[in-house]
């Protein structure tokens, strides 16, 4: 027998693309377009849809449990090569995705595309299932020991790493067809209704699984606490599912959801955070009724608790503040600082908590909130957004998805739907462990430059010339707004040096999707 | 976890690596007799720096003069100025060096500081843990003190006052007085030895009692400075850390011209009491004042004791505040995070300033018109009183108050 795990090298071109980066023509067969420059993308035709269905083909009392995962992708059809979506809102904690894989496997199937929102380091067994031929790739973010699995070459594939608003796209756009999605639900009856915001795995907004439900072929439900019809509230709706399974537990509530989320206690960290806030302040953006997002890493949570004091020192609210949801942003909901959250994942118990029991805490999708292929999102609505990254150039070019040595790091997540902001920050130490974050040219292109508006270091802020009116509106303030090559030059001399630059191998191992479909960057073999 | 510091220090060993620690390198020198110098390096940060990493090693191993040796090095992602200073380290530990030093290029010098300079708060940073060093200064504190003495275990001293030594070299401390406390003596001697040719701003002796320590120290500095032909000023700031200390209080700060004020260290006063050390520092507040008088009769700066609980936040504050109305000019802190707190602490408030404006406003406008009595209302205004104002108002400006 051949080796199974010999990788498949795709007949393909390389093509420069807008923003100068040589990417495949080819991904798993399908023929890529390369990405054309901001906005300058618009594809025609209709958008795709399910298989048409009859309420007759299903049982009248809506009772459409069946015994075991296994019975259910057998009567989905499961087959070879058939592509199987999972998601990610209970993160480090899920079991749904491996005991599907693991079923997948005993039912005998091969060569399947895995279609993750995100995957996770704990779900690594799924290298196993590569090496045994049961899946063919994964098209999805990849991150520790599946990352670098990816860029060691060894996956037969190509990964395809794309945002959230862009797997929606995928979807929709008929980019990616979904045979059999599988959905954890924290809650749910036997007709499928499902909700994420009660039960033992309460992980909040089911979000990730919105677009799974709306058009794959097969749906099934799994939860490990089934409630009598009705399920209230609804995230997904019952009337798309095809059938429910009970399982003793969908995942590890500790790993779900964390206790408390953990603001920085680096003094430079806390600086960096300060840095935003003032900002916010000082050009203004923070006043009556406007709008931010930030997520859950240490820095944006310390930059949410400066925001909030500001805030009350000025005296103004905000209309809405988007999440990852957290303690912090609670608290602005609780102190009558923001009027909403709009919710696209849950980080911690008491953001899981609000989003049950309070009606201004409000769970969202990547359809609402990034989908760039819908009449407008939410994105581009926020007056600011405060992200990380792992490099940034001079030109305001940022990687979000590989170290700097070209290994998968991150998912894309929300990050480039982000981008869209009237304001986006990129928050960032300067150097991490001697190596400068401030780069001649990033490893990975994950966001183009021109919609990165500030880069907020402890060293000082950076305001992309671009911008001139942000310029215009912190002349005067006391904020050490530097030139970005100033602090660059800082840093370097500082280090020792510019760093070298790590060499990849020439072959393609993954590609990074723009938020419109089109392809930004490669990731490379590694060695 | 590789600690140079753990009961059996090996010849040869300086540094820390391991997954907790991070900026700095664990370096093992073994002499040998023939063979050259062989050199193993894993480093976190291999790919981008690894060549310079052994480029730099080769040189600093050329200019100690080591001709045949066998080093390994696990680098954690340390600066170029830690890297020589482990090295170097590890290379006298193993007997080798010849006596030479390996030293990194200079940054220019800041420029010295004035005597009665602001000194609100002093941040302490233990002197052999690099990581903290190169962002010290952009957290804004009048000074950093690169400390030799409690935070240093005393298997370290060597490294440490190599690594300081080269810190003060390589390091922009941008605004900040850079402060070195040196330990007591007579291992104060050989610290000096290494740094003052690196022109440290200030030195603080810890736990003085007598005013013949400061003197020794000073004459030691002169000594060292006029053999270096330096002349910029280094000042002396000696810590009160006993009875005895506070006794000799107004000696100690006469003693010499270069003593710019006097602290105190209330963890080895309260032992030394045989108190317990309150969060209301019932127990120190002789000390404390009479502490504040004799620097007050000397003509020099008084200044408080550390505030050890980095999470009580209010409760720092509360002492500042007191500290403030005691008559002292600032105070030690141990986190970036205190700095902010005890600014605001020693900072007039605007109630203060308005007054010490409306008074010197009132002496301006009597000098002017020739008279001899100041009066703000129906108030006369004593001579000393508009001398307090007139001080106010210098050092809010120099804090950068709104005027």
């Amino acid at each position: 027998m051949a080796t199974i795990h010999e990788p498949v090298v795709e007949r393909t071109e390389l093509i420069q693309n807008a923003a100068g980066r040589l990417v495949p023509s080819l991904a798993n067969g399908r023929v890529q377009i390369p990405y054309l420059g901001v906005g300058q993308y618009r594809p025609q035709g209709n958008k795709a849809a399910p298989p048409v269905r009859s309420s007759s083909e299903y049982p009248e009392n809506g009772d459409k449990r069946v015994s075991d995962l296994e019975t259910a992708l057998r009567a989905c059809g499961l087959s070879d090569g058939m592509v199987i979506s999972s998601h990610h809102h209970l993160r480090d904690g899920d079991a749904v995705a491996l005991m599907t894989l693991n079923a997948v496997s005993r039912l005998g199937a091969r060569d399947l595309t895995w279609f993750p929102s995100a995957s996770f380091p704990s779900q690594k067994s799924a290298i196993e299932l590569m090496e045994k031929g049961v899946i063919h790739h994964i098209e999805g973010s990849m991150n520790g020991p599946l990352g670098d699995y990816c860029t060691q070459g060894k996956m037969r594939g190509m990964g395809v790493l794309r945002s959230h608003g862009g797997r929606w796209q995928a979807i929709q756009d008929g980019d990616v067809h979904i045979d059999i999605a599988v959905i954890a639900a924290p809650t749910a009856d036997s007709f499928g209704n499902a909700d994420g915001s009660h039960g033992k795995s309460a992980c909040g907004s089911l979000g990730f699984a919105l677009a799974d439900s709306l058009y794959a072929d097969r749906v099934i439900v799994v939860t490990d606490n089934l409630v009598p019809f009705p399920c209230i509230p609804w995230q997904i709706q019952g009337n798309n599912v095809d059938y429910v399974v009970q399982v003793d537990s969908i995942g590890d509530p500790s790993k779900i959801v964390s206790g408390t989320t953990q603001i920085t206690h680096s003094p430079d960290r806390l600086r960096i955070a300060e840095f935003v806030a003032r900002f916010l302040r000082d050009a203004g953006i923070m006043r009556d009724g406007f709008s931010f997002q930030a997520g859950a890493g240490g820095i944006a949570l310390a930059f949410v608790d400066y925001l909030r004091r500001m805030m009350k020192e000025v005296g103004v609210k905000a209309r809405f503040v988007r999440g990852g949801s957290t303690k912090y942003l609670v608290e602005l909901l609780q102190e009558g600082l923001t009027d909403y959250i709009l919710d696209g994942q849950t980080f911690d118990l008491d953001g899981v908590r609000s989003i049950a029991c309070d009606p201004r805490h409000v769970a969202t999708s990547p359809f609402t909130s990034y989908n760039f292929h819908g009449k407008g999102n939410f994105a581009s609505m926020i007056d600011a957004v405060v992200l990380g990254a792992t490099e940034v150039d001079v030109n305001f070019n940022a990687n979000v998805v590989t170290h700097s040595d070209g290994r998968l790091l991150h998912g894309i997540g929300g990050w480039q739907n982000c981008l869209a902001a009237g304001c986006t920050i990129l928050a960032l130490p300067s150097f991490r462990d001697r190596i400068p974050v401030i780069v001649d040219e990033v490893t990975t292109l994950t966001g183009p430059g021109e919609l990165i508006d500030v880069v907020a270091t402890e060293r000082g802020i950076a305001i992309n010339p671009l911008r001139q009116d942000l310029l215009d509106a912190v002349k005067g303030s006391n904020l050490p707004i530097r030139p970005i090559h100033d602090i660059k030059a800082e840093v370097e001399r500082i280090c020792g040096g510019k760093p070298s630059r790590p060499k990849h191998a020439d072959r393609p191992v993954a590609v990074v999707k723009w938020v419109d479909g089109t392809v930004l960057d490669t990731v490379w073999q590694i060695g | 976890m590789a600690i140079a510091t753990e009961i059996a220090l090996k010849v040869g060993e300086a540094g820390r690596s391991g997954s907790g620690v991070r900026s700095d390198l664990h370096v093992l020198v073994e002499p040998r007799d023939s063979g050259g110098v062989e050199i193993a390096l894993e480093s976190r940060v291999g790919l981008y720096y690894g060549d310079s990493i052994l480029q730099q090693t080769r040189d600093v191993l050329e200019q100690l003069e080591v001709q045949d040796a066998r080093v390994s090095i696990h680098d954690e992602g340390a600066l170029p100025f830690v890297i020589s200073a482990r090295i170097e380290t590890a290379v006298k530990r193993a007997g080798l060096g010849n006596g030479k030093m390996t030293i990194p290029e200079r940054l220019a010098l800041p420029s010295s500081s004035a005597r009665d300079r602001l000194r609100r708060s002093r941040l302490y940073l233990p002197g052999n843990e690099p990581k903290y060093f190169i962002n010290a200064a952009l957290h804004r504190p009048d000074a950093i003190i690169l400390d030799l003495e409690d935070s240093v275990h005393a298997a370290e001293k060597d490294a440490a006052r190599i690594l300081v030594r080269n810190t003060l070299r390589a390091v922009d401390f941008g605004g900040c007085e850079r402060m070195v406390r040196i330990n007591q003596l007579p291992l104060a001697l050989t610290d000096l030895e290494a740094v003052i040719p690196e022109s440290p701003d200030l030195i603080l002796l810890p736990k003085t009692e007598r005013a013949e320590q400061i003197i020794e120290v000073d004459c030691f500095i002169t000594e060292l400075k006029s053999k270096l032909r330096m002349d910029r000023p280094t000042w002396i700031l000696p810590i009160l850390e006993s009875a005895q200390g506070i006794e000799n209080a107004f000696a100690i700060a006469t003693a010499s011209p270069n003593a710019v004020g006097l602290t105190i260290g209330l963890e080895d006063y309260t032992a030394d009491l045989g108190v317990v050390k309150t969060i209301e520092g019932r127990e120190s507040l002789y000390a404390r004042s009479r502490l504040v008088n004799a620097a007050r009769a000397a003509g020099i700066q008084a200044i408080d004791s550390v505030f050890g609980d980095v999470a009580d936040l209010d409760g720092l504050r509360r002492w500042g505040e007191n500290s403030r109305a005691l008559g002292f000019d600032g105070m030690g802190c141990i986190h970036p995070s205190q700095i902010e707190f005890i600014h605001n602490a020693f900072a007039p408030s605007t109630l203060e300033i308005e007054k010490a404006l409306r008074i010197v406003a009132a002496f301006n406008d009597a000098q002017q018109r020739g008279l001899g009595v100041v009066s703000l209302g129906s108030k006369m205004i004593d001579p000393p009183v508009v001398e307090r104002a007139k001080k106010l108002v210098a050092y809010a400006k120099a804090t950068g108050a709104p005027l």
